[in-house]
């Protein structure tokens, strides 16, 4: 097995991406539609197959890979040569942990599904699995031509899963969902034709002239050159990427279809769209914005860090007012992500650090949450806070799993959540202390709306008729909650494992965006201080 | 004529033969057996397809590369989109037979106009000289006028092909007036002539009155504003499967000359046409997609969205680069391939005359017809756009054709208003999936089986492997880019 993993036999991000695809094939072509257990055993076992195929890219993923070593896994061949499109594959830390959380998001999205969806399940569980690989496909693609390819095709499924298993209003959440992230990724597109030319002849009529280095896609190489573009043709091509990402994550003030569409999704839905596809956004910032266009995005900074400011209060006070149980998630993923913003946009190792851990813990987190507020709606066909009251008597081992999760959520130290927020604040209070008292304003808040929701949920009186006779969790919905109660224990402990696996990704980037950082703050590396500078580690040795 | 010029015209030659002897059957008593009209039409049009293989093979080895006093070229741009155009009418008769059926009309007249309908475009598009280009635009034009009142006793019908007739003779008579200024100017009506009379030419007010006059009448050919004001009256009042080929093969057929005419004959001018075709482009695409979105009637809806398309069609023109030349075939390829395909999957709802016609016609299709739901879907996100069909490979070009020659607000109107153009597109698939319908039959015949079933292999094939084609167009756009580019100083 370590064999095969490591001199790469076997095209393991190809297997990864399309396991699911094919069950999805598979679903299609061999499954009646009216045998629904087949259809749903087939479907968590390719899922859960895709999960135990991903789980050795970390054993033998080299967590001290960097320069050619960076980006392991690689898989290159060429697709469009006309075009310079090449079909390459390769992750770092940062893709990988990310990967992870996406086969585990689609183990537990699945199985969540067995009971809430009673309708037209195999074209469901056929879309649950190609949305999969459109996501695990994005996190692989290093070729811009190829990871534009994979970001659309992801709309699709979702579309479908917001708008014909959705709420009461889900065609018009799902038309936005789908209008709004296209909107952004045309222009993201452009910024891509933008680099494109940049690289091959120029834009004549612009008089810019390019590299004549030839077509090519290659995000690599544009890591290399990013650099060499001109500050104004870097701004527009930042602008068209802040679109493409900035709706995707969502930050202030481009948020207004998350919430419609995590109302209207059905939990399975909502779970892979707080935890992997708001991760997209992040995550092109990372890969491309942050690392192509450095210049850029240091203007950028007062400006993102402004909305990401805004988001978190914004966010966090929309939440305090909801009635309605999913709608204060959703909001709160403003919230979240508008921490996840502002670490990336300090624009330091802790900062990114904390960021990128933060995409993974909201993604266990607020992934969590959707599916406790899944479980109850399940039950009561509804998700009024109104409705409830008292269910701690009722459903005691559902309150103790909803308060870890909504612990975990607010920043409770020795859970997840507390991890990637402090080192935010760290790496923002590097930065300026102003930026960083405000964003604990919101982690005040996040305490506030969350416990108040558990208060008026799980304590007082049990008064409501229709909940006297609520059945706690079962052993399936036990058994989805589990996996991501352990992480979020996990990370809270021992957090190590995580930051070593990006530290050189996060390193690599603030090397792009600002060269010279670690030469004017040699202490500046907190976490571990050993690995943070690779000279000194080898000395030590 | 010798040999050497009849080679050069033996597809126009046997097609317009077989058109012809498919118009006489009839007389000797063939009336009653439509089947056969079908076959027989498919039969010509297959002998046509292989006599432009033979005579592109035959053509290969002359030293001339055009014939009849230089106006006749048979060059790789004509082939690509003379078998492009067979590709078309053959989809669209394959289409037509049950509505032949039920409105008993000849089958034998029909598919001949369409038959001469195809020879005007294959003669057009090898058409190096503004005068053949005009008689094969012209043979087309009468032939589609015919077509689309084909309904004789159908109000709507006779109304459309009214409209159609009067606008397109008038658009004909402006554009006839920008080739005599043209002429006037430089003295030829050859693009080759032109082109060098041009090279050596400042800036001419009646020039530029003939090129904008001559863009006029092209503009009205392909449906783009402010000239569009005809197509959702027509596409809706013509019988379906004529709207079919208006939107497909006409459209095509005009898209080929457009690019002939300014890529090789006009491009010394571009600085001067490009800014006007660019607010053609612009306005188009911003007024083909807005009022898409409000329409009902599906016919009107395509029509609208095929105006949009002409607009993302003139940003491969307007770029006048390597780019934007492949663009333009390609696309018109793709934007064939999956309207045909949503034509059929119309076809297979039509019960009789216009009913099927409507976007609530669609509600519960996927529960009715499963695999002609999804593979409405996937032309629907091609005209998108949206990968991995190849709508998208098209788009890519075109986009990139305007960002590469500095159009970067003409881009970003094209890609912003693709994404409005997911809104009603998306308001099929609602229909199709997210609503529960009728339980009306889905009368899906053989013919319209195989048309869907191809435009759908040949729409997901293209996005997934389009290298074939990219290198297709590639070679076969490359005459009439060498021309434009080499008399441009390389550029």
């Amino acid at each position: 097995m370590g064999f095969l993993y490591q001199n790469l036999s076997i095209p393991i991000l190809t297997l990864v991406t399309f396991v699911p695809l094919i069950g999805a094939l598979w679903i299609i072509f061999f499954i009646r539609k009216d045998n629904e257990q087949s259809i749903k055993r087939t479907a968590l076992f390719f899922a859960i197959a895709d999960f135990v195929i991903s789980v050795p890219l970390w054993i033998y993923f080299d967590v001290n890979g960097k320069g050619d070593r960076l980006f392991q896994f690689r898989e290159v061949v060429d697709w469009i040569p006309s075009l310079g499109v090449k079909y390459s594959f390769g992750i770092d830390g940062i893709s990988l942990l990310l990967i992870l959380l996406t086969t585990l998001t689609g183990v537990i999205a699945i199985y969540s599904s067995f009971a809430a969806i009673t309708f037209r399940q195999k074209e469901y569980y056929a879309l649950l699995l190609m949305l999969q690989t459109g996501m695990i496909g994005t996190f692989c693609a290093l070729d811009f031509f190829l990871f534009y390819v994979f970001w659309e095709v992801m709309l699709v499924p979702m579309y479908f899963v917001i708008g014909i298993w959705g709420g009461p209003r889900r065609l018009y959440a799902a038309i936005k969902f789908f209008l709004y992230t296209l909107s952004g990724s045309v222009l993201m597109l452009l910024s891509i034709l933008a680099l494109y030319f940049f690289n091959d002849g120029g834009i004549p009529f612009l008089n810019i002239g390019g590299l004549n280095a030839g077509l090519s896609f290659d995000v690599l190489r544009y890591h290399e050159i990013g650099h060499l573009i001109p500050p104004n043709l870097q701004f527009w091509i930042f602008l068209g990427f802040f679109f493409g990402f900035a709706i995707k994550v969502p930050m202030f003030p481009f948020h207004t279809w998350l919430p419609d569409a995590h109302v209207e999704a059905p939990t399975a839905g909502s779970v892979i769209l707080a935890a992997v596809l708001l991760k997209m956004g992040t995550y092109g910032f990372v890969r491309f914005a942050l690392p192509i266009l450095p210049d850029a995005t240091q203007q950028a900074v007062p400006w993102i860090v402004f909305l990401s400011i805004v988001g978190i209060i914004y966010g966090a006070l929309v939440s305090l007012v909801q009635k309605d149980m999913k709608k204060l998630v959703a909001y709160s993923s403003v919230s979240h992500l508008g921490f996840v913003m502002l670490g990336m946009f300090a624009l330091n190792p802790m900062g990114l650090r904390g960021s990128i851990l933060q995409m993974i813990n909201h993604g266990i987190s607020t992934g969590a949450l959707f599916l406790l507020v899944g479980i109850v709606y399940e039950r009561r066909h509804t998700r009024l806070i109104s409705e409830y009251g008292g269910l701690a008597k009722q459903m005691p081992m559902y309150a103790t799993l909803f308060l870890i999760a909504a612990l975990s959520s607010m920043g409770l130290p020795a859970l997840n959540g507390f991890i990637g927020e402090f080192t935010i604040l760290l790496g923002v209070a590097n930065r300026s202390m102003v930026w960083a008292a405000f964003a604990s304003i919101g982690i005040v808040l996040g305490a506030a709306y969350l416990l108040w929701l558990y208060q008026r949920v799980f304590w007082g009186p049990l008064d409501n008729p229709a909940n006297q006779s609520l059945p706690d969790v079962n052993r399936r919905e036990l058994l989805t909650l589990v996996p991501l109660m352990i992480l979020m224990v996990w990370i809270g402990i021992a957090p190590k494992i995580f930051f070593d696996t990006i530290e050189q990704p996060v390193d690599y980037l603030v090397r792009k965006v600002d060269p010279h950082y670690f030469d004017r703050k040699p202490l500046m590396h907190p976490g571990a201080p050993a690995a943070a500078h690779p000279e000194v580690a080898e000395i030590h040795q | 004529m010798t040999w050497s010029d009849t080679v050069f015209l033996l597809p126009e030659i046997i097609l317009t033969l077989g058109a012809s002897a498919l118009l006489f059957v009839p007389l000797i008593g063939e009336r009653g057996a439509g089947r056969s009209a079908k076959w027989w039409t498919l039969v010509i049009l297959g002998i046509t397809a292989a006599s432009v293989i033979v005579s592109s093979n035959a053509v290969v080895g002359m030293t001339q590369t055009a014939t009849f006093a230089a106006m006749f070229a048979l060059d790789s741009f004509a082939i690509f989109f003379k078998l492009l155009f067979l590709f078309a009418i053959a989809m669209v008769v394959l289409m037509s037979e049950d509505f032949l059926r039920e409105s008993r009309y000849s089958p034998w007249e029909y598919y001949s106009l369409l038959a001469f309908a195809l020879c005007g475009m294959m003669f057009m598009v090898s058409g190096v000289h503004l005068i053949s280009i005009y008689v094969g635009l012209e043979l087309m034009s009468l032939s589609s006028y015919i077509l689309a009142g084909y309904y004789k006793n159908e109000q709507k019908s006779t109304e459309a092909a009214m409209k159609y007739f009067i606008l397109g003779a008038v658009s004909s008579a402006i554009l006839l007036y920008g080739i005599s200024l043209i002429y006037g100017v430089c003295g030829s009506l050859n693009l080759a002539d032109i082109d060098r009379a041009m090279s050596t030419m400042i800036t001419n007010d009646a020039l530029m009155v003939g090129i904008m006059l001559l863009g006029a009448g092209l503009c009205f050919k392909i449906a783009a504003v402010p000239f569009h004001v005809w197509t959702p009256d027509v596409y809706e009042g013509a019988p379906t499967p004529i709207t079919a080929f208006l939107s497909t093969a006409s459209k095509a057929a005009a898209f080929s000359i457009f690019a002939r005419i300014f890529y090789s004959g006009l491009h010394h001018f571009q600085l001067d046409w490009s800014s006007v075709l660019a607010t053609v482009s612009a306005l188009s695409m911003i007024v083909g997609n807005l009022a898409a979105i409000t329409q009902n009637n599906l016919k009107r809806m395509l029509a609208y969205s095929s105006i949009a398309h002409a607009g993302y069609a003139l940003l491969g023109i307007i770029s006048l680069n390597a780019m934007g030349i492949r663009g333009v075939l390609l696309y018109t390829l793709v934007y064939v391939l999956a309207n045909l395909g949503i034509w059929a999957v119309i076809l297979m709802l039509r019960r009789h005359e216009y009913a099927g016609e409507q976007v609530d016609d669609f509600d519960g299709l996927y529960r009715r017809a499963p695999f002609w739901a999804f593979a409405m879907v996937v032309f629907l996100l091609s005209l998108g756009g949206i990968p991995p069909t190849a709508g998208f490979i098209g788009k890519y070009f075109l986009f990139a054709a305007a960002v590469q020659s500095g159009f970067g607000w003409l881009a970003i109107i094209a890609v912003l208003m693709s994404a409005v153009s997911m809104f009603y597109y998306l308001r099929i698939v609602v229909a199709m999936y997210l609503k529960e319908g009728a339980a009306a039959e889905v009368s899906a015949s053989g013919s319209l089986r195989f048309v869907a079933a191809v435009c759908l292999a040949a729409t997901l094939f293209l996005g997934v492997l389009p290298r074939p084609l990219i290198d297709q167009v590639t070679y076969s756009s490359r005459r009439l880019l060498v021309r434009a580019l080499q008399a441009d100083g390389g550029r």
